[in-house]
């Protein structure tokens, strides 16, 4: 035990028990690792399990934090320090012998202001030919990002790729369908919906939905969410995402939420074996906007 | 007597003594908040062992795959080699479950201590000179940690995370001119691409850590270099640090702290369940789940996306769609001003002195108040990324809970900092009442064009340090 002038001795004594508690509970939070340990061996020996193990490597690692902090702040002397801070900055005189020496090299370079220019160009040159490999990191955003699978004639199709009749959705059914043979396709996901209210077509539309059916891209014009929730007596697709609201209705007009522009509509036909078939791709492109959406 | 010739072998190759000496002599001040950079520290620290040990197992393939694990409910369904692996991880290997689950747990862990350490900073006025390039570090090293927790969790290619994924694709898509290309290159193609899992494996394992190591290795070099910060108190001035030395008491405690850390990270990984990838599926395009919602620390941008109102710029053939305003632009505002704000308070307070003694929330009252106000902002956003939450939970209509949270997002920060601002004031009022002086007087703002100089050095004084009387710590 440290003295301390200016303690009574029963501060001293308190100090005393203070430390020898300390000791007790250092050793003993050393001992609950040793024991956490053998624990946590016997639990992986047997086949593992993630709450014993979580527990006994949270008592194991714990045991040895505590016995530190215990330690530290129970029995190690507490003293406050103090230590100078000195100025940050360099002193005048220390700045000067950088730039004399500094300048010797520069003042060389300096009569050849030419090459140092050169020598900049030419860093420059090759840091832009550096950056070429980066473009076969991606192929060139072209047609793709507007079109889908979808095309005159193309089957609609289940997601086991099976095709749909017209009358296997009954009023307020909604099913999602994919083109013929391309169910994975991240871009054509594709409500079919029967709705029990009466469709109003947007201009040129007329022919889009036959025998009371309307198809929309399932993709939000917000970010991208499939918009899978269907509210049929408002005759209203919801995204879960960010809550856009379209009305079935009206073209998939966005009516509530962060959308801005309407569900893209698939103009569905009916061929002669009595399957659904799209008449051609999606009025624009499928999911979120971008710069040049619409233009050609 | 092992260790003394081990040291002393390395000592006569290195020649270390003298440094190690000054190194364990420095003094560190002792204040509680002073742990929560700390905190931080150690859940990155778990995070980069648990996380290797995770590389072991985990496959960043987007081959197609059937399943046929342990784990029943998804025997025979076609996945990627990724999520397999991740379900296999989770049952089929020992200890994967639990260090995966300790992964998760501890990068959510690693976000909140940096962002409330953000906090203490900032409301301390530690960010002020000299500390102005520590405060950019800081502040890239939360924008890197939001990214590469984003990565992560993508990286499991479930229906949750790919959903996120997709309306990260959308985001970039949205950036005017470059946005098509950029999504291109990143996800090689249109979403989702065959490359983008084993890509993010890359940045979320290799490139980000990197980066993440270099710039804390910068922070703590600079944090030592200039000394750490101090409340003032009985023999606290500006040109001394008062505190314990780092050896022993100090690594005593910082590394009880960390042991103590990885416990509470290990408790959490064992007893509560985060991100059960199993239940969610694997990632289709054509499905999404309601209630998705990302890890808390993407909350405030998805709230944003939410409210913001259905505004889109649109002009010759052109547009700007309208996720680039709250997810770009608000996003970019938000961490411009962050960056810049040591600066902007420079110069409109005038105040251009190096400060060592920190401030008390109340003696900067409308530093508090802007900052309480900017925390109300966000905070409403990372509400309301659960919107749809809440109107299933108080059975109200979703559309009246998203229009709320517009006008709340609008009321909250000027109400919050209107409330913070009387607080200091208040608070002020009664230390003066009291008798306890107001530290540190705010400098009365100079006039335009005139910069204060750091004042002239007092005689140096001398430089070994001498033990204090113990006295009552602030």
């Amino acid at each position: 035990m440290t003295e301390r002038p200016d303690e009574t001795p029963e501060q001293r004594e308190a100090r005393r028990r203070r430390a020898v508690l300390g000791e007790r509970w250092t050793a003993a939070s050393f001992g609950v690792t040793i024991v956490a340990s053998l624990g946590l061996g016997i639990v992986f020996w047997r086949g593992g399990q993630p709450q014993l193990e979580g527990l006994f490597l949270a008592l194991a690692l714990g045991g040895i934090g505590v016995a530190l902090v215990v330690w530290a702040t129970q029995f190690m002397p507490k003293q406050e320090i103090e230590e100078e801070r000195k100025d940050l900055a360099s002193t005048d005189e220390e700045v000067a012998e950088f730039q004399a020496e500094f300048e010797r090299g520069e003042h060389i370079l300096a009569r050849r202001g030419l090459l140092v220019k050169m020598g900049g160009a030419a860093m420059a040159a090759l840091l832009g030919a550096l950056v070429f490999p980066i473009r076969s990191l991606g192929p060139r955003p072209g047609k793709g990002f507007k079109d889908t699978p979808f095309a005159k004639g193309v089957r609609l199709v289940t997601r086991d790729n099976k095709p749909i009749r017209a009358d296997d959705l009954v009023t307020d059914g909604i099913l999602t369908v994919f083109p013929e043979d391309h169910t994975r396709a991240a871009d054509a996901p594709t409500v079919l919906i029967r709705p029990s209210g009466e469709i109003r077509p947007r201009p040129g539309r007329e022919g889009w939905t036959p025998d009371g059916l309307v198809a929309y891209s399932k993709l939000c014009t917000h970010v991208g969410c499939p918009v899978g929730l269907y509210q049929s007596e408002e005759h209203l697709l919801l995204c879960p995402c960010h809550q856009s609201t379209f009305d079935v209705l009206d073209g998939a007009r966005p009516v509530f939420g962060p959308a801005a522009r309407p569900l893209p509509q698939l103009p569905l036909g009916i061929d002669d074996d009595g399957y659904l078939v799209a008449e051609g791709d999606f009025s624009g492109p499928t999911g979120a906007g971008f710069w040049d959406r619409d233009r050609d | 007597m092992v260790t003394r010739r081990v040291a002393r072998w390395a000592d006569q190759r290195l020649g270390a003594a003298n440094f190690a000496r000054t190194a364990l002599g420095k003094v560190f001040p002792d204040h509680w908040s002073f742990l929560i950079g700390e905190v931080a520290l150690y859940a990155f620290v778990v995070l980069v062992l648990t996380g290797t040990y995770l590389t072991f197992f985990f496959d960043p393939s987007q081959q197609e795959v059937v399943y046929n694990g342990s784990y029943d409910p998804l025997r025979g369904v076609e996945m990627t080699e990724a999520y397999r692996s991740a379900v296999e991880l989770s049952f089929d290997v020992r200890a994967g479950l639990v260090m995966r689950q300790i992964h998760h747990w501890a990068a959510l862990l690693f976000l909140a201590a940096i962002v409330v350490h953000l906090m203490r900073v900032f409301f301390t006025g530690a960010f002020r000179r000299p500390r102005e390039i520590n405060w950019i570090v800081g502040v890239v090293l939360l924008i890197l940690g939001i990214f590469n927790g984003f990565a992560g969790y993508s990286l499991l290619d479930d229906q949750l995370s790919g959903t996120g994924l997709r309306i990260a694709y959308s985001i970039t898509l949205s950036i005017p001119i470059a946005g098509t290309w950029l999504a291109s290159l990143l996800f090689g193609g249109e979403f989702p691409g065959p490359d983008i899992i084993s890509r993010l494996y890359v940045i979320h394992i290799l490139l980000l850590p990197a980066v993440i190591v270099g710039l804390i290795g910068a922070h703590l070099a600079i944090l030592v270099r200039q000394k750490h910060a101090q409340f003032p108190g009985p023999g606290r001035r500006e040109d001394n640090v008062v505190g314990e030395r780092v050896w022993p008491t100090f690594a005593f405690k910082s590394i009880g702290l960390m042991f103590i850390t990885a416990a509470v990270l290990c408790l959490l990984g064992g007893l509560a369940q985060i991100n059960p990838v199993w239940l969610y599926g694997p990632f289709r395009p054509d499905e999404v789940s309601s209630a998705s919602q990302p890890d808390w620390y993407m909350g405030w941008l998805d709230g944003a996306l939410r409210l913001f109102p259905n505004w889109e710029i649109r002009a010759f053939g052109y547009q700007v769609p309208n996720p680039f305003f709250p997810a770009v632009l608000m996003a970019g505002v938000t961490f411009g001003l962050l960056f810049a704000w040591p600066f902007l308070e420079a110069r409109w307070t005038g105040d251009h002195d190096n400060h060592h003694l920190l401030d008390r929330p109340r003696d900067r009252p409308v530093r508090t108040a802007l900052g309480v106000a900017t925390l109300a902002f966000y905070t409403v956003l990372t509400l309301a990324a659960a919107t749809d939450v809440t109107a299933t939970t108080f059975g109200v209509s979703v559309n009246g809970v998203v229009r709320s949270f517009r006008a709340l997002a609008l009321l909250a920060p000027p109400v919050a900092g209107f409330v913070a601002y009387r607080l200091c004031k208040e608070l002020q009022a009664r230390d003066i009442a009291r008798g306890i002086p107001v530290p540190n007087p705010q400098p009365r703002p100079r006039r335009a064009g005139s910069r204060r100089r750091p004042p002239p050095r007092p005689e140096p004084a001398p430089s070994t340090p001498e033990p204090v009387e113990p006295s009552a710590a602030p």
